[in-house]
């Protein structure tokens, strides 16, 4: 960063010189010279504790020696500073192999059966730094093994060096002190207390943290040797924080996922759910073979060929359109894209397979598109608002951001919602507290400059009026906005052009000269003019008859409020789907071709700030194929060929289109709804869904599931009291669809709101009331 | 000879010597009246000039860390008297505090109003009930005599003086894990820089002294920097309490000038008990290396001590016999610092683990002589390396015994156990050595 000066301190380590910035602790400084000083306790991002002790040095300043060996880890570097490690300084070698020899005395010494052995930083520097052998000759110290400290997370005390790294992790980073070092001397152990789990959405950092084999995840455990994974780096699929993962994959099975470092993204984090949350990949129902509806009406297994040349007739035969879940890859949304367009002739192609407005349409194309607003904004801002977003439930790695700073520097929060959120709360947000669909009202009282930043979540557009009012709001403050959507592939959809306004690289269809670009880029002599239809109205096409045909990819009609419709409209019209599992929409469709899910195949996702995040195949032998490649096949069928036959051919193509650098669109303000005068017992509801829930990435992931926030109805102290419930009565929320019924949590929510988790065990709203969200329910005690 | 010279002891033989109205029959809480009409500075300036150093053991000069606190930041400052005596042979402040409280409030008044305070504690140890409930006397009575609370002595001037117990943690002495502890955390020892002068009790300014420190002061106050400066030594002024205990005849506090020698204290206290000889002690505490009959003429100030190879520290002078086994004294203490080893760093926690197994062993007759030098070795890995000065006291004993008494430690192995019998170095013991 040019405009921020340095001051630089030159230190000799060893007999060589090296310039770090001023702060930079001496066992970092010696990193830089390469020079690796052995640890446990310190670790980069977190508070130096100077527990372990392994990492003493020899340190002179101008002369002036230290009586005795200093950790490393916990001191700053300063002008004269003379460092001797254990490469230069018998004392310091000695320290450390002392170090080194009583952090063995009690440790089990069980390599052979630890998960850790191999990659373990004990076993690596006991051999590095330490003696060949063990002077101690007593009785060990023992402990019952291993203790579940979550569901998915077990402890092994006895091989805990006490290094208080998951301790000060679950602390200072996360938010959740759930663990803690408890009792004292050698007796002293990681634990919890059993009234508060140790339930945090980041707990699996802990595990990969421990630079022993005392924590290890539940789903891992025994399963594998470290030596035995083939490591590929890779990119999540949940959600568009972004995070950079590793995954280790055993003879075509992965076994695990580790957070990866990027320093300008997740820095060494994730969540649980991007690290736990893989068994979906080899579920023992996925679709490994096409199928094709026979004559009787029956799905039957076909081969390749049938199955395209299948496709392409029934797509020939009448207009198509295009759904494209949120969860496609830039490569395939791309591919989406261009068969729309090129194959199809058509716009209508709409990844939003969800709650969607035109207003959200129109603020994708004129904002959205335009946004640079990064994690390293967020480091900087003087403000943060958050509006119909929550991030630990909906981009954790955002949520860790912001708490970074208002921990490191009481960074300013404001959260303009209906209900007081765990992670608002952790935040310290201001808590700006309105009735559902009324968020647009509050945004004026926010006090907001140039250096603040506005991150605002899809389920804004739930909310009439208030994505153009956000935008205006921005216009005028030069705040800096982003809108983070909650899966990983929408804003890579609407870079790739998979909406029916947007072309590829945020070309407006309106635009003829963008339209031009596009035709002449694409070797076709003209793009669709019109605008296309968005997912609900192009589901209303079908049902009208006007639309024939319809290519659907990664899409739950259960995410959307007009599921009726859709399989209505699934039934009515001729349909290919392209999908890993079986669904509601393979059940129905003509056509099924199996693709291949983020483990098995190349690309990138576009995360929330528009980075691309670029993913190998980590299952390199795997028969599953991208979806760019089938819809290309298909294309070749209908002769009108988009010649992408490859995830590589599209990257490269994609990459060569460029983005749009004439004038975006243009945003009218929407009208904010006025909500009509509630009945007793009557609510309007809210919801978001919570980050570990019955999404289907999650299925089969028991351990995960554990740890998932207990579903609960919220209401407010006040509406409590009217219906007389107190914490933990099961309250009825009903709608003329249905009703559900769940124990009461009484909490700081908006008196006329009641909140529930949208898509939690036991609440599944838009399955059960067709909404989600702004809608009258009836809430009585039940 | 040095003679005795009784100041904060001065009036422990009358009966009310513990109240308030005892107190003041002596002239109590006036030196805090006095002080409050001084300027701030001007009393850091007497109690620098007074060459006041810590009792609580590391002896830091007092009045130079009251002058540590920034002062016009405007911040809270804070006072916090560390009376969590907890080191093996240390028994000098609850003595104290039992025969007169009201002279560490008294010290508490002008600290407090030295280092612009508003707010002080006292963190006891939570063993004591007796010594909590007389002190918490105290300060009620020094609120309802208006010597605490709003307003002061009419000078204006408000303090809030709070009694904290503590749960019972020998870490909580340090005063580090004293802060944490206060503020309703675990006891354990904070990383410094920042030290409390900076961000203490609760980030803010924070000044903590020993008990002996503090209730130093109003005598200060009252007489003068020169007449504190006139007792002692070059570098070690004033007078102190030394503790006597194990096989002396009269044990108990005698209050001396620093730089007075073992050899006068035993004349003064009746020598080793009837029939024996001195075998060795410990100069303060047992985290202090011991000495032996060959100290008795060390002269017991800060520079004396350390010269002689060990520490002041708490002037707890543990006098052990020739009847006192010396493995079985040093297991004694090891065996304390493993159950007070606060876990949070390697070297004393898993060090204290095994020096313990070993010193068993050497007690009951099992291991060579190269298991001395195992211990040795291993105290040499602990000594600066841990993360505070408890594993560093943890091993004193052991490398100061090993020095003075190595044919003792060897005579357990050829012996096959111990060769002394236990029961002659009790209290209990008769003539006949066993019976």
């Amino acid at each position: 960063m040019s405009n921020e000066v340095v001051d630089m301190i030159t230190v000799v380590i060893d007999g060589f010189e090296v310039s770090v910035p001023k702060g930079t602790l001496v066992i970092r400084a010696a990193e830089k010279l390469g020079i690796q000083i052995p640890r446990f306790c310190d670790h980069p991002l977190l508070d130096p504790v100077g527990a372990c002790r392994q990492c003493l040095v020899d340190i002179e300043i101008n002369g002036r020696a230290f009586p005795k060996p200093q950790a490393s880890c916990t001191i700053p570097v300063e002008p004269g500073m003379i460092v001797k490690t254990q490469l230069t300084s018998a004392v310091a070698k000695k320290a450390q192999e002392g170090v080194m020899e009583m952090l063995l005395i009690n440790h089990p010494l069980d390599c052979p059966v630890c998960d850790k052995g191999g990659e373990c930083p004990l076993q690596n520097q006991a051999m590095s730094n330490g003696q060949s052998d063990s002077r101690f000759e007593g009785t060990k110290r023992t402990f019952e093994k291993p203790i579940h400290i979550s569901s998915q997370v077990l402890l092994d005390r006895e091989r805990c060096v006490l290094c208080a790294r998951c301790t000060r992790f679950s602390e200072q980073i996360a938010s959740d002190p759930f663990i803690t070092l408890n009792e004292r001397g050698a007796l002293q152990q990681v634990g919890i207390y059993e009234k508060q789990p140790f339930e945090s959405y980041f707990s699996g950092n802990t595990v990969q943290i421990c630079p022993v084999g005392a924590l290890t995840g539940a789903s891992y455990r025994f399963r594998a040797r470290p030596f035995d994974l083939v490591s590929t780096p890779s990119a999540c699929e949940h959600c568009a924080s972004g995070c950079s993962l590793r995954t280790d994959v055993r003879r075509g099975k992965t076994l695990r996922r580790l957070a990866g470092d990027d320093a300008e993204v997740n820095e060494e984090w994730n969540c649980d759910k991007g690290r736990w949350a893989f068994k979906y990949v080899t579920a023992a129902d996925r679709l490994t073979h096409p199928m094709v509806r026979n004559a009787s009406g029956e799905l039957q297994e076909a081969s390749w060929p049938e199955a395209i040349a299948a496709a392409a007739a029934g797509l020939q035969k009448t207009s198509a359109a295009v759904l494209v879940g949120g969860r496609a890859s830039v490569e395939d949304a791309y591919g989406y894209s261009k068969f729309a367009r090129v194959t199809l002739g058509t716009n209508n192609i709409d990844f939003r397979s969800r709650i969607s407005t035109a207003e959200e349409r129109d603020f994708i194309a004129s904002t959205v598109v335009r946004a640079k607003t990064t994690y390293r904004d967020i480091d900087r801002a003087d403000s943060v608002l958050l509006v119909g977003f929550e991030p630990e439930e909906e981009s954790p790695i955002v949520f860790l951001r912001i708490h970074k700073q208002v921990r490191k520097r009481a960074l300013k929060v404001t959260a303009i919602a209906s209900k007081l959120s765990i992670g608002n709360e952790k935040l310290s947000a201001n808590f700006v507290c309105v009735a559902p669909g009324s968020e647009a009202t509050a945004l004026p009282s926010v006090a907001l400059t140039a250096q603040s930043v506005i991150l605002v979540g899809e389920r804004a557009c739930e909310s009439a009026g208030l994505l153009s009012a956000i935008a205006a709001l921005a216009e005028k403050t030069g705040a800096k906005l982003a809108w983070i959507p909650r899966r990983a592939g929408e804003r890579g959809a609407i870079a790739a052009g998979a909406i029916g306004n947007l072309l590829p690289g945020g070309r407006p269809v309106a635009d003829a000269s963008a339209r031009v670009d596009v035709a002449a880029a694409w070797g076709v002599t003209s793009i669709p003019s019109s605008l296309g239809l968005s997912s609900d109205e192009i589901i209303a096409a079908v049902n009208k008859g006007t639309i024939g045909a319809l290519v659907v990819g990664g899409v739950d009609p259960l995410d959307g409020e007009n599921h009726h419709e859709m399989l209505e409209a699934l039934q009515k019209a001729f349909v290919v789907s392209l999908e890993i599992r079986p669904s509601a929409v393979t059940t129905l469709a003509d056509v099924v071709l199996p693709v291949a899910a983020v483990t098995e195949k190349s690309g990138s996702f576009l995360d929330w700030e528009g980075r691309s995040r670029n993913f190998e195949a980590a299952v390199v032998d795997s028969l599953q194929r991208s979806d760019v490649r089938l819809l290309s096949m298909i294309a070749d069928e209908m002769s009108k060929p988009i010649s992408l036959s490859t995830v590589k051919a599209a990257s490269k193509e994609f990459a060569s289109l460029g983005n749009w650098d004439g004038a975006p669109s243009a945003l009218s303000l929407t009208s904010v709804q006025t909500v009509s005068a509630l009945q007793a017992n009557e609510a309007l509801l809210t919801s978001w869904r919570r980050l570990l829930d019955e999404g289907s990435l999650q299925q089969g992931e028991e351990n995960l599931a554990g740890t998932a926030r207990k579903p609960v109805v919220v209401i407010s102290p006040k509406r409590a009291a009217s219906i007389g419930v107190t914490d933990g009565e099961a309250v009825r929320v009903s709608n003329s669809h249905g009703a559900i019924v769940l124990p009461v949590l009484v909490e700081a929510i908006h008196d006329d709101a009641v909140w529930l988790p949208r898509n939690s065990r036991g609440s599944h709203l838009l399955a059960t009331f067709g909404v989600a969200s702004g809608a009258v329910v009836t809430v009585v005690k039940d | 000879m040095t003679q005795l010279t009784p100041v904060l002891s001065a009036h422990w033989d009358e009966k009310d010597s513990f109240t308030i109205a005892g107190y003041k029959r002596h002239g109590g809480y006036d030196a805090a009246a006095k002080a409050l009409k001084m300027e701030p500075d001007a009393v850091i300036q007497l109690v620098k000039d007074s060459g006041l150093r810590g009792r609580g053991g590391a002896g830091f000069p007092t009045g130079m860390k009251w002058g540590f606190i920034p002062q016009g930041d405007n911040k809270d400052h804070y006072l916090v008297v560390n009376a969590d005596e907890s080191e093996p042979g240390t028994c000098k402040d609850m003595p104290l505090l039992l025969a007169n409280p009201h002279v560490l409030i008294e010290g508490c008044i002008i600290a407090s109003y030295a280092i612009r305070a508003k707010y002080a504690f006292i963190y006891i140890r939570g063993e004591v009930t007796h010594v909590v409930r007389r002190v918490q006397q105290a300060i009620d009575d020094a609120y309802a005599a208006g010597h605490l609370g709003k307003n002061i002595f009419g000078s204006g001037v408000d303090l809030e003086l709070v009694l904290h117990v503590g749960a019972g943690a020998y870490i909580c002495g340090e005063e580090t894990a004293l802060l944490d502890s206060l503020e309703g955390f675990r006891g354990q020892p904070r990383l410094r820089p920042p030290f409390p002068a900076i961000a203490g009790l609760y980030a803010r300014p924070t000044v903590v002294n020993n008990v002996e420190s503090i209730a130093s002061v109003p005598a200060i106050i009252a007489h003068g920097a020169e007449w504190f400066s006139s007792m002692g030594t070059e570098k070690s002024k004033g007078m102190t309490l030394y503790s006597l205990s194990g096989h002396v005849t009269n044990p108990g506090q005698f209050e001396a000038p620093l730089g007075i020698t073992l050899r006068e204290l035993l004349e003064i206290s009746g020598g080793v008990r009837a029939g024996h000889q001195l075998k060795f002690w410990t100069p303060g505490g047992s985290s202090t290396p011991i000495f032996t009959s060959a100290h008795l003429d060390t002269p017991l100030d800060y520079e004396g001590v350390s010269a002689a190879g060990s520490m002041l520290g708490t002037k707890a002078l543990q006098i052990f016999d020739e009847t006192t086994c010396i493995v079985r004294a040093v297991l004694r203490w090891t065996e304390f610092y493993k159950h007070e080893s606060c876990g949070k760093c390697t070297p004393c926690r898993e060090g204290t683990w095994w020096l313990v197994q070993i010193l068993r062993d050497l007690e009951s007759g099992k291991g060579s002589e190269a298991d001395l030098e195992k211990l040795l070795d291993l105290c040499d890995n602990i000594m600066g390396r841990s993360f505070c000065a408890l594993g560093d006291g943890a091993t004193s004993p052991i490398t100061s015994s090993i020095n003075y008494f190595r044919e003792e430690y060897i005579a357990h192995l050829t012996h096959g156990g111990c060769p002394l019998d236990p029961h002659a170095a009790t209290v209990f013991a008769s003539a006949k050595a066993g019976v």
